[in-house]
C-alpha cells in the first residue's frame, strides 16, 4: 500500500477570490486515520489557512460534515484506507452557503428550529418535587431514535427537496417534531402539527429518502416524515368533521 | 457595535445553557446572552458518555454521596460545596427529566441508576451511554423556549474587560466575519469548560483549551488547585478516544498482558465475576491510572506503536448487555479501532480527561472579581478537590451553573451600567487583535510546533507521576516555549473564519494554564489524589490539607498562596477502597 494519499480540497477565500479553487495535497495515509486527521495534518503541517470545523473527532458533536469523493459524510468517521489510492475529493456539505473553505453556513437550520418548538410542551407542569414523569422502557423505544440526531446536517446536503426550496423544514428540524411528538411526556404535538402544515413542511417532500441514507446516527429522518404527513393528512380529515374543541 | 446585557454567559455547554435558563427563570426581565466559540450543542459536554450522579434510590443517602466524593477528593474539595451539591444534583436530574431528558428507566417507568467508579451505591443516572449528548441538547432545545436568551453563536471570547476591580463584558470576535466587537454586561459567568488539550494524549475536543482559565487569571481572578489533572484509566490507544467508565460499571474487567486482572495487586480489593461497588474496576480514577504505571514498570503491559497498553474485556457481558447499555463503546470500539468488543478485547491506556482545578468560587459561582462568576470545569468550587468522581461533574455543571445564575441575575439586577473605560480597554484590545492578524509575518514558527511540543513538555513534566526535577524542567521548558510564542508565525491572515488565528489564541491560553499547573505542582511537596510526586509519596495534612491558589503577578509570573479546605463533619481519614 502507498504510504501516502492525495486529498483535493476545496478552497474558497471570499476576500482573496470570487470562485472556488480545488488545492491537491499529500497526506499520510495511516492506517487508522481519518479524512479529518488528513485535513488537520494539512493545517497543522503544510498550510495553516486551510479552514474547516471540527471538535469531538468521536462522531457526536456534528461540526465536521463535509462532501466526500460526492457524498456527505462526517469527516472524522470516514477513513483515508477505505478510499486508497485516492485521490479523497473534500468539499464543503451541498445546499449551503459557503462562508470560507470547508466551512458552510447552518444559520437557516439554526432559525427554523425554535418553530418546531423541540421541548417539552404540557398543559400542566408538574413541579419537580413530585418526582419524575414515569416512562417504560418501550415507551422510549417509541421516540429514542429520533432522539439521535447530532444536527450534523448531512441529511439537508443530501436532500434533493432542500436544494431547491430553502423554505422547506428540512429532514432533522421534522425528525426533532417528531421526537417530542412521540414522547410520552409531551402534549404539544397538535401545535407542531399546526407549524408543520402551515410551512410547507412536510408536504414539500417527495420521500426521496435520501436523508435517512447519509444519517450517520440512524435517525431515519425520512421515516419520521412519512408518519408526520399520514397524521397531518388525517389530522386534516378530521378538522372537516369535528370542531376544534372537540378534539 | 457595541452590544450590551444584563448577564453574559461564555460558554454554551451544561454549565453555561443551565445558568441561562436559570437567569431566564430568576429575572425575565434581564438581558440574558450566551457567547460561545461552537455552535451550543457541538460543546464539549456533548461527548460525555456514562452518567450522572445523583441519589435516588431508596436504599441511598445523600451523607453517602458526599463521603464518597469527599473521600474520593482525597479530602481535598469543599464540604459545605459537597454538601450543597449533592442535595441539589437529584432536584436538578429531574428538572432535565421534566425537560425531556430521555433517561433509561426501569421496567416500571421510573428513571434507572447504574454503580459507577467510587461510588458506594448505584446513583448515577444515565441515557445509554450517550449521556451528555442527551443533556446537552435538552438543554440547548429548552433554552430555545426562552425568548429572553439571545445567542451569539461562533463567537470567540478574547478578553474580559475589567474595571477597578469590576467585571464589565468581554471582547469577542465573530468567526464568521472576523468583526471584533465588545459586549459589555453587569455581571459575566465563566462556562467555558476544561483544559485536556494541554496534553498531547487526551479525551477531550478539540476546543477544551482553557480559554475561561487564561481569560480569568489574566483579569485578575485566582486559578484554584491546578496541579490536579485526571487521567482516565481507559482510553483508546491512538485516538485517546474515551471507552466510558460504564463498562466496566457494567461488569468489564481491565487485564494485563498475562490475563490477569491486576488491579488486586494494588489494593483495590480481591477480583469478583461481578462488579463490587467501590472495588477493582470500580475504584477511583487516580488510583487505577496509577497501578496501569506500576503494570508498566513490571513489564506486564503490551507494546503497540502508541505506547503501552491493557486490554478492557467485556466479552463475558454478551451483546444483549452490550447493546442496549454501552452501544456507543461498541460503535466507537468498531469505528475507530476495528475490533468489536463482544468478541474481542478493547486496548486501552490512561488518558488525560479531566481538569479538577480551574477558577476559584465560592458555593455560589462568585469569583473574587466582582460581576465575575464560574461554572462547570472551568470552575473550581470546590467539590472535586484530588480526585474527581466520575458522573460528579455533569451534575456539577447543572447544579453550579444554576447557582451561579441565580446569583448573577440577582448581581445584575443590582449593578449599574459598565463605566465608559472599559471601551477605551475594548479599543485596545481591538488594535492587539489586529496586529496579531498584520505583523506575524513570515520567519516565526508555526503554532502547531510549539503546541506539539507544550504537549510533550507536560506529559513529561506533569503526568501521572511528576517529581521536583521533571516539573523543574518542564517550567524551563514553558519559559521557552512561551518566547518562542510571541514570534510564533500565521499563514493565514484574513478575516473570514480564520481558525489559525483562533489555533493562536487558544494556544495562548493553553501556555498560561500549563504553566500555572506546573508551579502549582511544584510547591505541592505531598502525594494526594491525582497529584503525585515522587519525591514526596506520602500525603502530608499538616502542610498541604489546603487548596493552592495561583495568581498573576503584574510582570506575568505567578504566585501561589493557599487556602485552608472547608470541613464540615468528615475529618481527614484513609481512602480504602475494596475492603
Ligand atoms: C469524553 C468525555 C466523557 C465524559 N463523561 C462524563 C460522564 O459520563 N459523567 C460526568 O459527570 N462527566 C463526564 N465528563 C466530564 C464532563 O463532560 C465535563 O466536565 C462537562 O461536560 C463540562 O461542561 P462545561 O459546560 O463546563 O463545558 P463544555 O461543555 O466544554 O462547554 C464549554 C463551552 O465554552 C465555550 N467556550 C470556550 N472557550 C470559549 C471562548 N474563548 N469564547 C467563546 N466561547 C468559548 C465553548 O464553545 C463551549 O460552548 C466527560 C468528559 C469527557 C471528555
Ligand atoms: S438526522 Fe442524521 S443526518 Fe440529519 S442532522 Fe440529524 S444526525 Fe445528521
Ligand atoms: S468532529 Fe465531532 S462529529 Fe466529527
Amino acid at each position: 500500500m502507498a504510504d501516502s494519499i492525495t486529498l483535493q480540497v476545496t478552497r474558497y477565500r471570499p476576500e482573496e477570490e470570487s470562485e472556488p479553487t480545488i488545492q491537491e495535497y499529500d497526506v499520510p495515509l495511516g492506517r487508522q486515520w481519518s479524512v479529518l486527521d488528513g485535513l488537520n495534518y494539512v493545517k497543522d503541517q503544510i498550510d495553516g489557512t486551510l479552514s474547516f470545523r471540527w471538535s469531538c473527532r468521536m462522531g457526536i458533536c456534528g461540526s465536521c460534515g463535509m462532501t466526500v469523493n460526492g457524498e456527505p459524510k462526517l469527516t472524522c468517521g470516514a477513513f483515508l484506507t477505505d478510499y486508497a489510492p485516492g485521490p479523497v475529493r473534500v468539499e464543503p456539505l451541498a445546499n449551503f452557503p459557503v462562508i470560507r473553505d470547508l466551512v458552510v453556513e447552518i444559520g437557516d437550520f439554526i432559525r427554523k428550529l425554535p418553530s418546531v418548538q423541540p421541548w417539552i410542551v404540557r398543559e400542566e407542569e408538574r413541579p419537580v418535587s413530585e418526582g419524575e414523569y414515569l416512562q417504560t422502557p418501550e415507551e422510549l423505544d417509541d421516540y429514542q431514535q429520533y432522539s439521535m440526531c447530532i444536527n450534523c446536517m448531512l441529511c439537508y446536503a443530501a436532500c434533493p427537496v432542500y436544494g431547491l426550496d430553502p423554505e422547506f423544514m428540512g429532514p432533522a428540524a421534522i425528525a426533532l417534531a417528531q421526537r417530542y411528538n412521540l414522547d410520552s411526556r409531551d402534549e404539544g404535538s397538535r401545535e407542531r402539527l399546526d407549524v408543520l402544515i402551515e410551512h410547507e413542511g412536510i408536504w414539500g417532500c417527495t420521500f426521496v429518502g435520501e436523508c435517512t441514507a447519509v444519517c450517520p446516527k440512524g435517525v431515519d429522518p425520512a421515516g419520521a416524515i412519512q408518519r408526520y404527513k399520514l397524521t397531518a393528512a388525517t389530522e386534516t380529515l378530521k378538522s372537516f368533521l369535528l370542531p376544534r374543541g372537540a378534539r | 457595535m457595541t452590544a450590551s446585557h444584563d448577564v453574559l454567559l461564555i460558554g454554551g455547554g451544561g454549565a453555561g445553557l443551565r445558568a441561562a435558563i436559570a437567569v431566564a427563570e430568576t429575572n425575565p426581565e434581564l438581558s440574558v446572552a450566551v457567547v460561545s466559540k461552537v455552535y451550543p450543542m457541538r460543546s464539549h459536554t456533548v461527548s460525555a458518555e456514562g452518567g450522572a450522579a445523583g441519589v435516588i434510590a431508596d436504599d441511598d443517602t445523600l451523607d453517602e454521596h458526599a463521603y464518597d466524593t469527599i473521600s474520593g477528593s482525597d479530602w481535598l474539595c469543599d464540604q459545605d460545596a459537597v454538601e450543597a451539591f449533592v442535595q441539589e444534583a437529584p432536584e436538578e436530574l429531574l428538572r432535565l427529566e421534566h425537560w425531556g431528558c430521555p433517561w433509561s428507566r426501569e421496567p416500571d417507568g421510573r428513571v434507572a441508576v447504574r454503580p459507577f467508579g467510587g461510588m458506594k451505591n448505584m446513583r448515577t443516572w444515565f441515557a445509554a451511554d450517550k449521556t451528555g449528548f442527551h443533556m446537552l441538547h435538552t438543554l440547548f432545545q429548552t433554552s430555545l423556549k426562552y425568548d429572553g436568551v439571545r445567542r451569539y453563536d461562533e463567537w470567540f471570547v478574547t478578553k474580559l474587560l475589567v474595571d477597578d476591580g469590576r467585571v464589565h463584558g468581554v471582547v469577542a470576535v465573530e468567526l464568521m466575519s472576523g468583526r471584533i466587537e465588545a459586549i459589555t454586561a453587569k455581571t459575566v459567568i465563566l462556562c467555558t469548560g476544561g483544559c485536556g488539550r494541554v496534553f498531547p494524549f487526551t479525551t477531550n475536543a478539540n476546543i477544551k483549551t482553557g480559554d475561561g482559565m487564561s481569560l480569568a487569571y489574566r483579569a485578575g481572578a485566582p486559578l484554584k488547585d491546578m496541579e490536579f489533572v485526571q487521567y482516565h484509566p481507559t482510553g483508546l490507544p491512538f485516538t485517546g478516544i474515551l471507552i466510558t467508565e460504564a463498562a466496566r460499571a457494567e461488569g468489564g474487567w481491565l487485564l494485563n498482558k498475562d490475563g490477569y486482572r491486576y488491579l488486586q495487586d494494588y489494593d483495590l480489593g480481591k477480583p469478583d465475576p461481578h462488579p463490587v461497588l467501590r472495588s477493582m474496576e470500580l475504584g477511583p480514577r487516580d488510583r487505577l491510572s496509577q497501578a496501569f504505571e506500576h503494570e508498566v514498570e513490571k513489564g506486564r503491559t503490551t507494546d503497540t506503536p502508541y505506547g503501552p497498553i491493557v486490554h478492557l474485556d467485556l466479552r463475558h457481558l454478551g451483546a444483549k448487555v452490550i447493546d442496549t447499555k454501552l452501544p456507543f463503546v461498541r460503535e466507537l470500539c468498531l469505528q475507530y479501532q476495528n475490533i468489536d468488543p463482544v468478541q474481542e478485547l478493547v486496548p486501552v491506556r490512561p488518558v488525560v480527561h479531566y481538569m479538577m482545578g480551574g477558577v476559584h468560587t465560592d458555593i455560589d459561582g462568585a469569583t473574587p472579581l466582582g460581576g465575575l462568576y464560574a461554572a462547570g470545569e472551568v470552575a473550581c468550587v470546590s467539590i472535586n478537590g484530588a480526585n474527581r468522581l466520575g458522573s460528579n461533574s455533569l451534575p456539577e455543571c447543572l447544579v453550579f451553573g444554576a447557582r451561579a445564575g441565580r446569583a448573577a441575575a440577582q448581581y445584575a439586577a443590582e449593578a449599574g451600567e459598565p463605566p465608559s473605560a472599559v471601551q477605551a480597554q475594548a479599543e485596545d484590545e481591538r488594535r492587539r487583535l489586529e496586529r496579531t492578524l498584520a505583523d506575524r509575518a513570515g520567519g516565526g514558527e508555526r503554532i502547531s510546533t510549539i503546541r506539539s511540543e507544550m504537549q510533550q513538555v507536560m506529559e513529561d513534566s506533569a503526568g501521572i507521576y511528576r517529581s521536583q526535577d521533571s516539573l523543574a524542567k518542564g517550567a524551563d521548558q514553558l519559559a521557552q516555549l512561551q518566547e518562542r510564542f510571541r514570534v510564533a508565525d500565521l499563514d493565514d491572515r484574513s478575516r473570514t473564519f480564520n481558525t489559525e488565528l483562533t489555533a493562536m489564541l487558544e494556544l495562548q491560553a493553553m501556555l498560561d494554564v500549563a504553566e500555572t499547573m506546573v508551579q502549582s505542582a511544584l510547591r505541592r511537596e505531598e502525594s494526594r489524589g491525582a497529584h503525585q510526586r515522587t519525591d514526596f509519596p506520602a500525603r502530608d495534612d499538616a502542610r498541604f490539607l489546603a487548596h493552592s491558589l495561583v495568581h498573576r503577578n503584574p510582570d506575568g509570573s505567578c504566585r501561589v498562596e493557599y487556602l485552608p479546605v472547608t470541613m464540615t463533619r468528615w475529618p481527614p481519614g484513609e481512602r480504602v477502597y475494596g475492603r
